[in-house]
């Protein structure tokens, strides 16, 4: 009995195939121009070799209504909720909250002991505060987002004033003008957006250990960042940016042996 | 003063259901009534309809005319505020352009220095509400501004309202108001018998009615409907139950119920002034001094623009278990600071002391935030 979770998210669609017991694969793919295809792409590369059996599968994310093949589509909260309770009790972390910073929002998610949601943040109203904006920001220094931590490694960060992406871009073009170094102006990125991220978690009452999750989630430094701003232990996981599609296809699991 | 009977010059250009606004409102001007218009639920329509005014809520709840609005007033404004007193400027609304007085009150800070631009174009009236319901002098303020808009009436209209004519319009408001109340209390019905959506749709449609004695036929009348249906077996899928307060809502904000009840859950009260904010407590008819009555139940109008405001809190107390409602929506319209700043009293009360899932969502006249809010909305109700 297997299930799919796929999340179809603003800058990447994860999706994974799970047996109840294992993640047999997963697979992430730039969501592109064209989500609703990438998504069948998706769909179609974890069913390869299992088409014979019988897979229920569950979609979440912006483009969660995008696969026609789909049995049921649950929101990124719910998801992120589940798909963080398994994978932090994976590394033996008894997660009560979990940040996700995405491309396109952030989201705090707080979980009860038995990881069902409780209450939850969502900004989804502008850039400020999401993957995008670092996404920006490298861009502009001619960067790669997949090496951020070499790049701002050694590097004291500056003090970035501005949160909104578009102001934040021409206060990086003065501070280059200034001779800062491309690395201390994004590890100033970093640090704005964790305190930014910090300061909008620190609205629920936070318990326990947190989870991040997202995109951002594979920088060290900004996990740290987090740490050091909330004083509660974060943890992340190899497969922390496939948390939403994790949750969805253990929600699959649960729903179909119901 | 010269009641106004014509249409306006841009009337050749609109819809045909706005035409048809308009001609029913000219049509009821042709009788020779006087029209006012309103904005807030603090306004005792009862003099108004004492003096056989027909009294209609301005409040607008699309962004047609934000761009005009914005031309005077600043950008980050509610958009409520910007878009009725673009409608009042473009002669777009017709209740607004029939309107022969409008009447406003020292509410919020956006509305009460809106009026002042407002009353270069329109007469306009504004009664000095106070912040606190709270206390003798709040009481005693506001009884003399209710005195002060019969005088203003009075003057304006050249008419005389009699003792006599008020006790009539407080029972006609009373009587509409029990309609109201009993066509509403349908939600507590579950399964449901009526959604959120149509519930909405009869509130606010009430707000618009120049005939109050048809009106208050007309809502009974489906209240008895829906109940015979429902008895007859015609009822609703159960659902997660949830309440809305906040900011006004109707019109393009319609999108929050909508979300709600497109991702699984079902709107069974209105807390919110196009709901029961103004609507639960009657008039005291019993109390001879009539203005009193009048100012006692104006003041416990529980808005966020009172400061404490018990009264939000005491009706939601009650009908969270009245209604049996599972999660509670708070609605705030960009840059409506006061419920801005309410939502944590509420957020704790309803988590801590109704011990139940709250959540709090920010929205403008735009539609650019709909696939937002079904998310939003939907991770609410898998939440419950």
């Amino acid at each position: 009995m297997l299930t799919i979770g796929i999340d179809s998210g603003s800058t990447t669609t994860k999706g994974v195939l799970y047996d109840g017991h294992t993640l047999l694969k997963q697979i992430l793919v730039p969501t592109s121009h064209k989500p609703k295809v990438v998504m069948q792409e998706v769909y179609e590369h974890l069913l390869h070799g299992h088409a014979e059996e019988s897979v229920y599968t569950v979609t979440t994310g912006y483009g969660r209504e995008l696969l026609p093949a789909a049995h049921k589509k649950v929101t990124e909260i719910t998801c992120h909720g589940k798909g963080a309770a398994y994978l932090g009790a994976t590394v033996g972390a008894d997660i009560g909250v979990v940040i996700d910073i995405g491309g396109q929002d952030s989201k705090v998610v707080l979980l009860d002991t038995y990881g069902n949601i409780t209450d939850f943040l969502m900004n989804d109203k502008c850039a400020a505060g999401t993957g995008r904006f670092v996404e920006v920001i490298m861009r502009q220094l001619k960067e790669d987002v997949a090496f951020l931590d070499q790049y701002v490694a050694g590097s004291l960060p500056v003090k970035i004033s501005s949160m909104c992406t578009v102001f934040a871009e021409s206060e990086v073009i003065g501070l280059l003008a200034d001779n800062v170094r491309g690395g201390a102006i994004a590890h100033g990125i970093l640090n704005a957006i964790s305190d930014r991220t910090a300061n909008f978690a620190k609205k629920l009452p936070l318990e326990r250990e947190v989870f991040f999750s997202g995109g951002l989630a594979q920088s060290e430094v900004v996990r740290k960042l987090l740490e050091d701003k909330l004083g509660h232990r974060v943890v992340t996981h190899p497969l922390a940016q496939f948390t939403g599609a994790i949750g969805a296809a253990l929600i699959g699991h649960q729903k179909k042996w119901r | 003063m010269e009641i106004k009977k014509e249409l306006p010059e841009i009337f050749e250009s609109f819809a045909e259901a706005r035409r048809n606004g308009f001609i029913a409102a000219k049509n009821f001007k042709e009788q020779n009534k006087p029209m006012v218009g309103t904005f807030c639920t603090f306004m005792p329509q009862e003099l108004p309809l004492a003096m056989g005014a027909a009294v209609v809520s301005l409040c607008a709840t699309s962004d047609e005319t934000i761009g005009e609005a914005e031309r005077d007033l600043p950008r980050n404004l509610c958009p409520l505020i910007k878009s009725s007193y673009g409608f009042g400027k473009t002669d777009k609304c017709p209740y607004f352009y029939f309107s022969d007085l409008v009447v406003g009150e020292t509410t919020c800070d956006g509305k009460k220095k809106m009026y002042e631009y407002m009353g270069e174009f329109k007469p306009v009236h504004v009664m000095q509400l106070p912040n606190s319901p709270v206390g003798t002098d709040s009481l005693t303020l506001w009884k003399n501004e209710i005195v002060r808009l019969k005088e203003v009436l009075e003057q304006q209209f050249d008419v005389t309202i009699t003792e006599a004519q008020l006790k009539h319009a407080i029972n006609l408001k009373n009587r509409e108001r029990q309609a109201l109340k009993n066509f509403y209390a349908l939600g507590k019905l579950n399964p449901p018998a009526i959604s959120g959506a149509d519930l909405l749709k009869v509130l606010y449609g009430s707000t618009f009615k120049f005939d109050r004695e048809a009106s208050i036929e007309e809502i009974n009348a489906l209240t008895a409907k829906i109940t015979a249906e429902y008895e007859a077996g015609k009822q609703l899928e159960s659902k997660p139950r949830i309440l809305i307060t906040g900011c006004p809502i109707g019109g393009v904000t319609e999108k929050v119920v909508k979300a709600i009840e497109e991702n699984g859950g079902m709107v069974v009260f209105y807390e919110n002034c196009m709901g029961a904010k103004h609507v639960e407590d009657l008039v005291d008819e019993s109390e001879s001094d009539l203005y009193l009555a009048l100012a006692e139940k104006y003041l416990k109008i529980g808005c966020s623009c009172m400061s404490p405001n018990p009264h939000r809190f005491e009706l939601l107390n009650r009908v969270v278990d009245e209604y049996a409602v599972d999660g509670v929506v708070d609605v705030l319209l960009q840059a409506c600071h006061t419920y801005a700043v309410e939502t944590l009293a509420v957020k704790r009360f309803i988590n801590g002391e109704k011990g139940i899932p709250y959540m709090s969502v920010e929205t403008d006249y735009s539609t650019a935030d709909i696939g937002q809010l079904n998310t939003r909305m939907a991770a609410f109700v898998e939440m419950l």
